[in-house]
């Protein structure tokens, strides 16, 4: 008779590793992928919107003509070449810094998981916005730290709770960490808070002697064109920015950017160089041509028309289809975050969703506590519009059939 | 090298099913297992295009991987006998038979083996009479402590074990996502088992039973596929009359409704030692977590040679109508 868990090392995990399990979500989402389905689950940018035959030349004298450093091992804190072109998308976002603070990540959801490895013991307190990115959330947990939400309302986050979760958590002997925000085009709230609430935040964080993360992968993606003043810029000695290139540019290449006060980038150049030596210099190199030659704020200006069609195709279909829901609508970004009509379940309705060939994100995905059953993540970002008003068409039938289920359970 | 008369095999996996990711996982390790035996192998994910994908291929075997509907209720297998491709697996028949829970448990008990009490309730039948007297009586019917599962689906999904009558409702909202029609099981305690049951030719056989034991909960879709979340002894450590009557019990089960080359029943085993038959599937998980892999290599067989012998076998097999199509099966 043999006795196994099939993984000989079952006991050799770390802690932080007992959440790492197969997911019934994950697994639902494998049927997203496939072209039958309309799926509002990603936040994926359509790349073949790029000028794809630049990009191409691009790469190919990337290798051509910087091979002696496109090939090569570079500097951890990222190539000074990009770490400039930074300082000037940085500065599209009202961000004003200089080449030496920035810190070249892969995507920046590397600089958050270098951010909390440094700053992060198992236990430690990070405030968050509600609901949050599902991205962050996960670096959170995998460092083991608590994770608190704070309320939020139509802009943003209510600076007034700050204080007293902050205080209430140090009275119980905790370490409050960070507070982690995405101010412009919430994911997945769509919310981008107002500038006034942006000054009263900084304020109590300050007050409070919390550290702010703001991330920014959405700010140029405004259907006005005109991002909200970042955070970093009322305080930069409080504030570590974090910028991408994989919703304006191309996910593929993983490249991101911190933008962080002197004492904080030095801890995560060192944090960088033991998780991974150096960032891709070839993808560094390039991004920095790309920035260098070719006009690439007009793509982003095509960006944001794209999407701006796109989410009103998603804004009409929900009216017409499912005018009983609850949404904001945003201003920008690629997500609309809707409340289903009555008591329905988001999480427990995706399967019935999947089989009728829609996916989305359920809000529990963007809570650490439980919360967000009654809310579904819509993306409009990469379907085109005919395929949006059919995904909310099939969203709405699905949502109807539960209904009428849940309701038999109440007659 | 292959042995045998068979070079290239097709293993559909995939498709549209929410057990899609799980058919990927058994797919894939079925094709590196029959790779690793010296076929030729192709893993097609199944889509609107496997009719034309499987004329141009001309495989001398295929072997479907599917999970869920389309590839366990009949459909894929009727199309491959409409494309007359020799194939692993269940005749479209059986697959019917044995993807209706209620069915194959009626089958099961009409072979005198013990099925646990249960009752099967579509989803419009709620629609139509409501669920203020329904709900009590399914309570009173069943017990307070029961399984709730989707009536057809497997891999995991939609299944709650509850308690009391007070969870009923979410756990039938549960199922009732997955399918149209909810089975609602006392809940047996004991050991819980799998048996797979191979035919290569020589009639239906046993493998030996694998226990399962979650290490903490219940053997969710967690436990399931969470490689070192579940701790599986095989053959199962049950007394040798105990055994026998499982491994008999699931023969039985797998010629009654005629499932061809390929079985995996699950059942618990209580504390008196009576096999409690909860259902059976003819597109057993093949994933690194999967019973159906441990139980073909208890005896040191490797993987490679088992599903080599399923495939050639599969060659001299003919779809077999299962022992339904004659008058009255069961009595």
């Amino acid at each position: 008779m043999t006795a196994t868990r099939i993984d000989p090392w079952h006991n050799a995990y770390a802690r932080r590793a007992a959440g790492m399990t197969a997911s019934e979500i994950r697994a639902l989402f494998a049927v997203a992928s496939r072209p039958e389905v309309v799926s509002l689950a990603g936040g994926m940018p359509p790349v073949d919107g790029l000028p794809l035959e630049l990009v191409s030349d691009i790469a190919r004298r990337a290798v051509a003509e910087h091979a002696v450093t496109a090939l090569q091992y570079g500097a951890a804190q990222g190539e000074a070449s990009l770490r400039d072109a930074v300082v000037e998308v940085a500065a599209a976002s009202g961000v004003r810094t200089h080449a030496g603070e920035v810190v070249i990540t892969t995507g920046s959801q590397q600089a958050l998981d270098l951010l909390a490895r440094i700053l992060l013991d198992p236990g430690d307190v990070v405030l968050v916005e509600s609901p949050s990115y599902v991205g962050a959330l996960g670096v959170f947990r995998s460092y083991e730290a608590d994770i608190r939400h704070l309320p939020c309302d139509a802009e943003g986050l209510l600076p007034e709770s700050i204080e007293g979760v902050v205080a209430r958590e140090r009275g119980l002997g905790r370490a409050v960490k960070l507070l982690y925000l995405v101010p412009n085009h919430h994911n997945p709230s769509g919310v981008t808070t107002s500038s006034a609430r942006r000054v009263q935040i900084m304020l109590a964080a300050s007050r409070c002697g919390v550290l702010v993360v703001e991330d920014d992968p959405y700010s140029l993606l405004g259907f006005d064109g005109e991002p909200g003043p970042p955070l970093h810029a009322l305080d930069p000695t409080g504030v570590v920015y974090l910028g991408s290139f994989s919703k304006t540019f191309a996910p593929g290449l993983r490249t991101g950017f911190a933008v962080a006060p002197p004492a904080i980038r030095d801890k995560l150049v060192l944090a960088a160089e033991s998780a991974m030596l150096c960032p891709s210099a070839l993808s560094q190199q390039v991004i920095a041509m790309y920035l260098r030659e070719y006009p690439w704020r007009n793509h982003v200006k095509g960006l944001r028309e794209l999407y701006r069609e796109r989410c009103e195709a998603m804004l009409a279909a929900l009216a017409h289809y499912l005018p009983d829901a609850h949404w904001q609508a945003p201003r920008g970004g690629f997500f609309v975050w809707v409340e289903l009509p009555g008591d329905t379940d988001a999480r427990a309705l995706l399967p019935r969703a999947v089989a009728a060939r829609v996916a989305y994100v359920p809000g529990t995905a963007f809570f650490a506590d439980g919360q967000g059953h009654s809310h579904a993540r819509l993306s409009f970002c990469f379907p085109p519009p005919v395929d949006i008003t059919e995904g909310v068409r099939r969203l709405a039938s699905v949502v109807r059939e539960e209904e009428a289920v849940r309701g038999a359970f109440r007659s | 090298m292959s042995a045998g008369c068979v070079r290239s095999v097709v293993v559909l996996a995939g498709g549209l099913s929410i057990e899609r990711e799980v058919s990927l996982r058994s797919g894939t390790r079925v094709a590196h297992a029959l790779a690793d035996a010296g076929y030729d192998v192709d893993v097609l994910d199944v889509g609107a295009d496997v009719m034309t994908d499987l004329r141009s291929r001309v495989p001398d075997a295929v072997w479907p991987v599917l999970h869920g509907a389309a590839g366990e209720d009949g459909s894929l297998a009727e199309l491959l006998r409409m494309l007359d491709l020799v194939t692993v697996g269940t005749a479209p028949d059986g697959c019917r038979l044995s993807w209706d829970k209620s069915v194959a448990a009626a089958i099961a008990a009409t072979l005198g083996i013990a099925v646990p009490t249960a009752v099967t309730i579509p989803v419009a039948m709620l629609r139509d009479i409501g669920t203020r007297h329904l709900v009590p009586a399914i309570a009173g019917a069943v017990g307070p402590a029961v399984v709730v599962k989707p009536n057809r689906g497997g891999s995991g999904f939609g299944i709650s074990a509850i308690a009391g009558a007070d969870d009923l409702p979410e756990a039938m909202m549960l199922a009732f996502g997955h399918d149209s029609v909810c089975r609602v099981e006392r809940l047996v305690t004991g050991v819980e088992v799998a048996v797979t049951v191979i035919d290569t030719g020589h009639g239906p056989g046993a493998l030996p039973a694998v226990e399962i034991a979650p290490c903490g909960g219940d053997y969710d879709f967690r436990a399931r596929y969470t490689v070192g979340a579940t701790e599986f002894n095989s053959p199962a450590r049950l007394e040798a009359a105990v055994a026998d009557r499982l491994a008999g019990h699931a023969v039985d089960v797998h010629r009654a409704m005629g499932l061809g080359s390929l079985s995996r029943s699950d059942w618990i085993v209580d504390d008196g030692g009576v096999p409690w038959f909860l259902e059976v599937n003819t597109s057993p998980g093949m994933t690194d977590t999967s019973t159906t892999p441990l139980a073909m290599t208890a005896d040191g067989t490797t993987l490679a040679q088992a599903c080599s012998e399923l495939v050639e076998a599969a060659t001299a097999l003919p779809w077999r109508a299962p022992a339904l199509a004659d008058g009255s099966p069961l009595g």
